[in-house]
């Protein structure tokens, strides 16, 4: 079965993705072996499908750029699993930059 | 996998914790946050004695997330602990249109949701000179001088409006280690060992202090986005800052590895002291405006004469006051040479970073650093001895 998931980005993050800052996405079903969804692997999915510039600003390695946070159900992901967690149906991601403006 | 219930925040052991805090990596709730975020703040205030009772207190305020979570906490603390304080928004218009007709919107709802009176000064009124129209004038090189000499002056002008006893700015844990760096990098001594200095402008001008020095910009970021605080986030359509940026970078790179790393960069910079004595320019007062300044025009009316006579290269490096009209006379020559020759000089921006730097403190290029004026004026401002330094731990 397909996810649906919701993704938004704000302080900033937006600007890399058409200002547009809530995103409904679907995720579709894994054919592999294991049919789960990482953040480690929604993320390469939003620099592949989302991203509309400048993926440097957003991605680095695996993972996001240093400086972005990232909250999962309004939780901070480092105390869910952070690249690991696994990602259930109508979970709420939140990229947020640290790295524009003061 | 963790779950997502399971951790418990670790101060009050009661509820479930939302936020792994970047500074010490406790898991901790909303509340606890907070808590230990606004206390933090406080301790700064009150250690370094950055306020008396009664003063008139200028929130310098850009919309963004530090001046914006800065003015909301100031409120906070003056109520709780009972300071005593007037509070004042004080933003800076530069006249760039889409960026800071946004952000000063942003100010605005500021004012209005946390009921602190705000006062905007704009370029235009204080020079005569929007930034737009300036960058029309002179490109987009070297339009950072402008806009950060300005700015500077115009918030203390507003504050004086304002008839404030001091001045506060955003500058957070990251901002001041971030400069520690750029400072090494350059070896900038005269600059390193001032730039963790939580009070400035001891020098006649109003003082400026930065209650958020230890705030680490996640915390800020967090608390505003948990308090729903409302901020205006993007770039200055004028300012690529590119070396800036590659220090941010690998800051953040570092704090990845070890949060602790921004905290200890500052400290580092607090026990840096640097024996010999540096000669800095002594203070008196610009002939046109009244601004304090070492030269006889402060580095503003400089830039706005370059700028009335349609020399805007005046003032980009050194323009000493007493030497203004060979200084003139020498740009006149230069400018005419390159409309011959029409070619557009690329200098690296590391240079011109440093010289917009040296501009906001010296009023002056140094050659020493390989650096020249772009008129080829001599420098007689600070030479670092650098032989005669030594760094003490
Ligand atoms: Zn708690
Ligand atoms: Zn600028
Ligand atoms: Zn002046």
């Amino acid at each position: 079965m397909p996810l649906s998931v919701e993704i938004e980005f704000s302080g900033g993050a937006e600007l890399l993705f058409n200002k547009i800052k809530k995103h409904k996405i679907e995720l579709p079903d894994k054919m592999g072996v294991a049919n789960t969804w990482t953040i480690r692997d929604l993320i390469g999915w939003i620099k592949e499908n989302l991203l509309c510039e400048r993926p440097e600003l957003f991605v680095q390695g695996e993972s996001v750029r240093p400086g972005i946070l990232v909250m999962i159900n309004n939780i901070d992901w480092d105390l869910v699993g952070g690249l690991d967690y696994v990602i259930n149906n109508n979970d709420t991601i939140l990229f947020i930059s640290t790295l524009h403006g003061g | 996998m963790a779950s997502a219930k399971g951790i418990f925040c670790e101060s009050c052991k009661e509820k479930r914790a939302s936020i792994k805090r970047p500074k010490t990596g406790q898991p901790l709730c909303q509340e606890c946050f907070f808590a230990v975020f606004e206390e933090e703040v406080h301790q700064t205030i009150t250690q370094n004695g950055l306020f008396n009772k009664g003063e008139r207190v200028a929130i310098a305020a850009s919309g963004g997330k530090d001046s914006t979570v800065l003015a909301y906490i100031m409120k906070l603390l003056n109520e709780r602990h009972h300071y005593g304080l007037d509070l004042f928004l004080l933003s800076v218009d530069e006249g760039i249109t889409g960026y800071r007709d946004d952000s000063l919107e942003s100010v605005r709802r500021n004012r209005d949701q946390m009921g602190i009176p705000l006062q905007i000064v704009s370029y235009s009124q204080l020079y005569g000179w929007t930034m737009d129209a300036i960058v029309r004038q002179i490109g987009m090189k070297n339009n950072c001088t402008f806009c950060g000499v300005f700015r500077r002056q115009a918030l203390d002008r507003g504050a004086l409006l304002l008839k404030a006893d001091k001045i506060v700015t955003g500058h957070n844990a990251d901002d001041i280690a971030e400069t520690v760096l750029m400072n090494v990098l350059r070896g900038d001594i005269a600059r390193l060992q001032r730039c963790t200095h939580i009070i400035t402008g001891s020098d006649g001008a109003i003082p400026r202090s930065k209650p958020f020095k230890y705030s680490y910009e996640k915390e800020i970021v967090m608390y505003a986005y948990f308090k729903k605080l409302d901020y205006f986030s993007t770039e200055c359509v004028y300012s690529p800052n590119a070396y800036r940026g590659h220090a941010r970078t690998y800051l953040k790179d570092l704090e990845a590895i070890r949060p602790s790393t921004i905290i200890d960069i500052i400290y580092s910079g607090d026990s840096l002291s640097v024996k010999a004595e540096i000669k800095l320019p002594v203070q008196g007062t610009c002939s046109r405006c009244g601004y304090i300044s070492s030269q006889e025009l402060c580095k503003a009316c400089v830039l706005l004469e370059g700028l009335n006579r349609g020399l805007p290269r005046l003032g980009i490096g050194k323009a000493n006051g007493s030497n203004l009209k060979e200084h003139i006379k020498k740009l006149q020559l230069k400018e005419e040479r390159e409309r011959e020759s029409l070619r557009g000089e690329k200098e690296g921006e590391l240079e011109e970073e440093r010289v917009k730097e040296d501009q906001l403190v010296y009023g002056g290029c140094k050659e020493e650093r390989g650096l020249k004026c772009s008129c080829g004026h001599k420098t007689d401002t600070l030479s670092l001895q650098t032989e005669n330094i030594s760094l003490e731990f």
